[in-house]
């Protein structure tokens, strides 16, 4: 048995070694007949010539990504501020399920939602046709708050109560104490769960997809539509071919080292703070 | 409302309140349930906006104005003119239970390992760990493109079901395999010393005694795969596909967000994508609420 316990533990290294060497296998062979540095610079895409340039793709993931935050991260810190320190046991009772509900959503629904009701509102209150980079970034926000929210809540509550305690008997207040004292001691734990939501809205796909517009150009302004690198396989693999599907899962493998990179940050500074 | 906070400390402190000093702390908190306000509030409306406009759509009026349940959304048979979801649901039942066949067994075996017998902090753990850690943190785009370039293309499954679960297999599996580990793990070890003591081997104590005081930890772990199964779109697309019978393991089938992300992508049908969006949000709110009460009963029991 012991082997059979061990053997279904090592599935994870397998499944791990096999998606690496399924997506560099599949991909790099697209590296022979284009250059990588093409491939990655070039700002225009149209496989119909056999122009494959996703820096458009790369681009629109960030800034998507960025515009989240620049949302998500403040409202989510702060009511993980909240939860931890402020609210009342009942309230938190109440806040606790809301958020784990709010990260079950699929994300096809929060595309819908987002197609239906906020794509309409952009349209008629900012103007363009409403599929936009602004509207991806605000359903990407909501989609990231629970995850910085948990996180940043458990970095928080583990702040042992003494800092607070020692705020106090200096003077300070319980607000200041808590904004002062408890937070900045909980700044690596916070900064974790923001990379980890970096990290979500990064491979993020069917709701973008379903809200941003996708064009394959540089992006031209907030409210005009943008493409991401995960939008990118999900829309053209259903029909691609040969080395359009090569450069696909070469658009994949960018992705998987983005979000390792990024993954790899986030272990990074979890590692750091055990350490301390 | 309780303005001090409920965690105060356990000592008892009375907290000095100068409203005058430290108005940047003041106006921070008042920002903290600003953004609190905001979190639910959108919660809220996105679970008001599916509600208020899916639920009329299953029922329709007619001619004398009285109400009738719409059962053509639930005929055996999709056709373009029914737009029925009953397929749907049932690839959704399949694609879950063929999913967990994977993914349980292997979660819980290598939980096992990693608990009871593997020595703590041995680089083969490590290795699992970060193995496990980076499973998780790969977007389904990423699963997408593993799962038809190994299993719908070199392992010739084809798209198919079982194409589909075993990729969402694979993606539950981390998920499984972490909470099990620390279920296990929170097990007091004088449960385990109690069965050994009474003479039981290694196996008879893990699996008769210390698994069942974990299984809710388990079992909660599980309920949230059934929730990421069911609303898993990028993944299944290229793998399980959308085809809109009622699938076998070797058939090509939609399971409901698949069903959602085609109606939305054919541009029609709005009122039936609604309906779908509702069983699919009633499907997710389910499996939560099941979640929390097993995880409430077992910090109750602890």
């Amino acid at each position: 048995m012991r082997g059979l316990f061990l053997a279904s533990a090592c599935v994870c290294i397998f499944a791990v070694g096999v998606i690496c060497y399924f997506l560099f296998a599949n991909g790099l062979p697209f590296f022979a007949k284009y250059s990588a540095w093409d491939f990655i610079t070039g700002t225009e895409w149209a496989p119909l010539r056999g122009i494959y340039g996703i820096l458009p793709m790369i681009v629109g993931s960030f800034l998507v990504t960025f515009g989240a935050l620049l949302l998500g991260a403040p409202i989510g810190v702060l009511t993980a501020i909240l939860m931890a320190r402020f609210a009342s046991s009942r309230v938190v009772r109440v806040m606790k399920p809301a958020v784990a509900l709010l990260a079950g959503i699929p994300s096809v629904v929060y595309g819908f939602f987002g197609l239906k009701l906020l794509v309409p509102f952009t349209r008629n209150m900012l103007g363009g046709n409403g599929l936009s980079m602004f509207v991806a970034s605000i359903l990407l926000a909501i989609m990231i708050l629970p995850t910085i929210i948990q996180t940043s809540e458990a970095a928080i509550n583990a702040v042992p109560n003494s800092y607070y305690e020692g705020s106090l008997a200096m003077g300070a207040t319980h607000e200041s104490s808590v904004f002062r004292a408890i937070v900045p001691a909980a700044k690596s734990g916070i900064v974790s769960g923001i990379v980890l939501g970096i990290g979500r809205a990064i491979g993020e796909t069917t709701a973008i997809l379903m809200v941003a517009g996708n064009q394959a150009r540089m992006p031209t302004g907030i409210l005009a539509g943008v493409r991401t690198l995960t939008v990118n396989v999900l829309l053209e693999m259903g029909y691609a071919a040969d080395v359009h599907r090569e450069s696909l899962i070469a658009t994949g493998v960018v992705l998987f080292i983005i979000v390792m990179a990024i993954n790899f940050i986030f272990s990074f500074i979890n590692r750091r703070r055990v350490v301390q | 409302m309780s303005e001090t906070g409920a965690t105060t400390p356990a000592v008892d402190i009375t907290v000095p309140t100068r409203p005058s000093m430290h108005l940047g702390s003041r106006f921070l908190k008042a920002l903290c349930w600003a953004a609190g306000f905001v979190t639910i509030g959108v919660l809220l409306l996105i679970i008001a906006y599916i509600l208020v406009n899916g639920l009329p759509e299953f029922f329709s009026r007619d001619e004398q104005g009285t109400l009738h349940f719409k059962a053509s959304l639930f005929a055996l048979k999709y056709n373009s003119r029914n737009l029925s979801m009953l397929p749907a649901i049932l690839n959704t039942l399949t694609m879950t239970a063929l999913s967990l066949l994977i993914s349980v067994p292997l979660g819980v075996g290598g939980g096992i390992y990693l608990a009871e017998y593997a020595k703590p902090g041995s680089k083969l753990v490590k290795i699992i760990r970060v193995t496990a850690e980076t499973l998780a943190g790969i977007p389904s785009i990423i699963y997408a493109l593993f799962g038809m370039l190994v299993f719908v293309v070199t392992l010739q499954m084809g798209i198919s079901m079982l194409s589909g679960a075993l990729t969402l297999g694979t993606m539950t599996l981390p998920l499984i395999l972490r909470q099990t580990e620390e279920s296990l793990l929170s097990v007091p070890m004088s449960y385990r010393e109690g069965s050994y003591g009474l003479g039981a081997g290694k196996l008879r104590t893990t699996v008769r005694i210390v698994l069942p005081v974990a299984m809710p930890g388990i079992l909660a772990a599980v309920l949230l795969s059934i929730g990421r199964i069911s609303g898993e779109t990028a993944a299944l697309i290229f793998t399980s596909g959308t085809g809109t019978g009622i699938a076998g393991i070797n058939d090509s089938g939609r399971t409901l967000a698949v069903h959602l992300f085609k109606l939305q992508e054919e541009g029609r049908a709005v009122g039936a994508s609604f309906a779908v969006a509702v069983v699919l949000l009633i499907i997710v709110v389910l499996m939560n609420a099941l979640s929390s009460y097993i995880a409430k009963r077992l910090t109750k029991k602890g």
